[in-house]
């Protein structure tokens, strides 16, 4: 099923017309109603009228975050205060948080992107959804609660944690698709056994998950916990929220709404702009948004585009899974580490749960990194040897795909923080100092 | 003559372990036999008690890691060379051990709870020799 066929499946010439139209349209509002963007593109000696097509897209300036905190709390915004419905706000780990606004045509066009994302995963309006995302200045829970209004589905707006509470109404009312981040849906499948529930009475079908980076073998995970297909969702606030792109029931990439958010792959570190299928940094430009509409928003998520036609009959680009966030990414001895890698290590080989926790810290002026990783009770062994066994074949693993040394720590299961959100994954000490 | 032994998969941190031991207090479960294997960053501690299956089953239920093992449990008289000649008998007979503890029980006994990669052969070899091994029937009278 395809929720709008005309926009999903359009020839990608007609749509880069369309894309053309909307930069055009949205370079005008931004220049007229922003003093920030005004005075960027006079200093790059830019008019409203330079653009005319999608082509014009690179003369234009980059929006980072930095530019969002630095006009803090509504510098950005391109409409009256009257205007805006809806305000959602991203937790800063550094500093003050991102403050994101909504027109009423913002939060229809946001919901018809998650209508169409939840039409993805084959959810319709029959289905019972619940939507296991944080209510709040958090956009997951308000942004999938919307989308699965406009398709009809009935929504249970339970929110994140209260898991005893989550595994009952799934039970009782028979939930038959889940929205949340995919560690609290391994998190839910796992509290699915201990609690001895019966999988016969649970009806769920599909999974739509994201906000943080997981893996191919975590949805495996997943899937086989709670016996559901999981399909991929991807968003972040500054663009509007989950509903960006979303994975067709090919799963070959995540299809994204290029109607509205156009999409490009720069060379992070030149800003130069890179063909399909290079790895890069995901570059937005919300071209409809009303309420701020930023031009060309560095993500710092790290991916590829892929343009070929889709089995599903969608010509829309296709992102794949982020290789992370720029943000997530530690630096450990000159190496480059992203958290999603330890994850997939420890997954293959099968012997763990991915529950673990990277320390970073620095002694005598070196990085050193530790994982610790739970002890899982069906492979713990009451042997040293055997155990130490375990401990040297992650640190191989690991020494092999990062080339990077890192001490192994076993911990007791369930000691490692579940988290109900977005999982907590990296302490890294070395900022303390 | 096969003894059910509990292992858990202990953090080196404070209080821990007496958390365990107040778990099993708490369910009115004795501890005939005790050690631990400890490592830097954390210990396997091996218990022989009463009821193994209800300790297991309730430590598991406050998030411990438990494996419930098969060991012998070899009584050993209590004075000079008695352990000696009983080692002697499973080292002639080219059986490998690969943990072991020790208590004595009383003034004349002691019991030796060994974990071996063939307890079928152990238990053979010391029956061959009349060797008395615990029963988990006695596990309460040490």
């Amino acid at each position: 099923m395809i929720w709008n066929e005309h926009h999903e499946c359009m020839e990608r010439e007609e749509l880069r017309k369309l894309q053309g139209e909307r930069i055009r349209a949205m370079v005008e509002r931004v220049y007229f109603n922003v003093p920030f963007y005004r005075r960027k593109l006079q200093d790059m000696g830019i008019e409203p009228g330079d653009i005319r097509t999608i082509d014009d897209l690179q003369k234009l300036p980059f929006t980072t975050k930095q530019d969002l905190r630095d006009n803090y709390p509504f510098g950005l915004f391109a409409v009256p205060q009257q205007e805006i419905v809806r305000l959602h706000a991203s937790s800063g780990t550094t500093g003050k948080s991102t403050v994101v606004g909504y027109t009423h045509n913002d939060i229809l066009m946001w919901s018809e992107v998650v209508a169409r994302s939840l039409t993805m995963a084959g959810v319709s309006g029959s289905d019972i959804i619940q939507v296991a995302y944080g209510y709040g200045l958090f956009t997951g829970g308000l942004g999938l609660h919307y989308g699965a209004e406009k398709i009809g589905a009935s929504v249970i707006p339970i929110s994140g944690g209260n898991t005893k509470k989550q595994l009952q109404l799934m039970e009782d009312f028979g939930s038959t698709a889940i929205a949340c981040t995919p560690s609290y849906a391994a998190y839910l499948g796992e509290a699915l056994i201990e609690e001895k529930i019966d999988r016969k009475n649970i009806k769920l079908k599909a999974g739509i998950f994201g906000a943080e980076p997981w893996t191919e073998e975590m949805r495996a995970q997943i899937e086989q916990l709670l016996g559901l297909k999981a399909y991929d969702i991807y968003g972040l606030s500054e663009v509007i929220g989950p509903g960006v792109s979303m994975e067709c029931s090919c799963q070959n990439g995540m299809h994204i709404f290029e109607d509205h958010f156009i999409p490009e792959i720069i060379n992070p570190e030149t800003g130069e702009l890179l063909p399909y299928g290079e790895l890069g940094e995901l570059v937005f430009t919300p071209a409809t948004k009303e309420a701020m509409p930023l031009l060309r928003y560095r993500t710092r998520d790290l991916t590829r585009l892929h343009a070929e036609p889709c089995q599903c009959g969608r010509t829309l680009v296709r992102m794949e899974k982020c290789v992370g966030r720029s943000d997530d990414m530690l630096i450990i001895r000159g190496v480059n580490v992203f958290p999603s890698q330890i994850e997939s290590v420890l997954l293959e080989m099968n012997e763990t749960k991915p529950h673990y926790l990277l320390v970073v810290d620095r002694e005598n002026n070196l990085d050193v990194l530790e994982i610790q990783v739970e002890v899982e009770e069906q492979f713990f062994s009451d042997e040293v040897k055997e155990l130490e066994e375990l401990r040297r074949r992650i640190h191989a693993n690991i020494a092999s795909l990062l080339g990077l040394s890192a001490s192994i720590r076993l911990v007791e299961p369930g000691t490692i923080e579940r988290s109900m959100g977005k999982a907590q994954r990296v302490l890294d000490k070395r900022k303390l100092t | 003559m096969i003894i059910k032994q509990l292992s858990v998969f202990l953090e080196n941190r404070t209080g821990r372990l007496t958390e365990l031991t107040g778990i099993l207090a708490e369910h009115d479960i004795n501890i005939s036999a005790f050690s631990i294997a400890d490592t830097a960053d954390y210990g396997i501690l091996r218990m022989i008690v009463g009821k193994p299956e209800q300790a297991a089953e309730v430590l598991r239920n406050r998030g411990f890691a438990v494996k419930i093992t098969d060991v012998v449990g070899m009584i050993v008289p209590h004075r000079p060379g008695g352990l000696h000649k009983a080692l002697q008998i499973i080292s002639d007979s080219n059986i490998t051990i690969d943990y072991m503890y020790a208590f004595a029980s009383g003034e004349c006994k002691a019991t030796v709870v060994i974990r071996a990669d063939s307890l079928e052969n152990i238990i053979r070899v010391l029956q061959e020799h009349e060797m008395e091994l615990l029963q988990q029937g006695d596990v309460y009278q040490i």
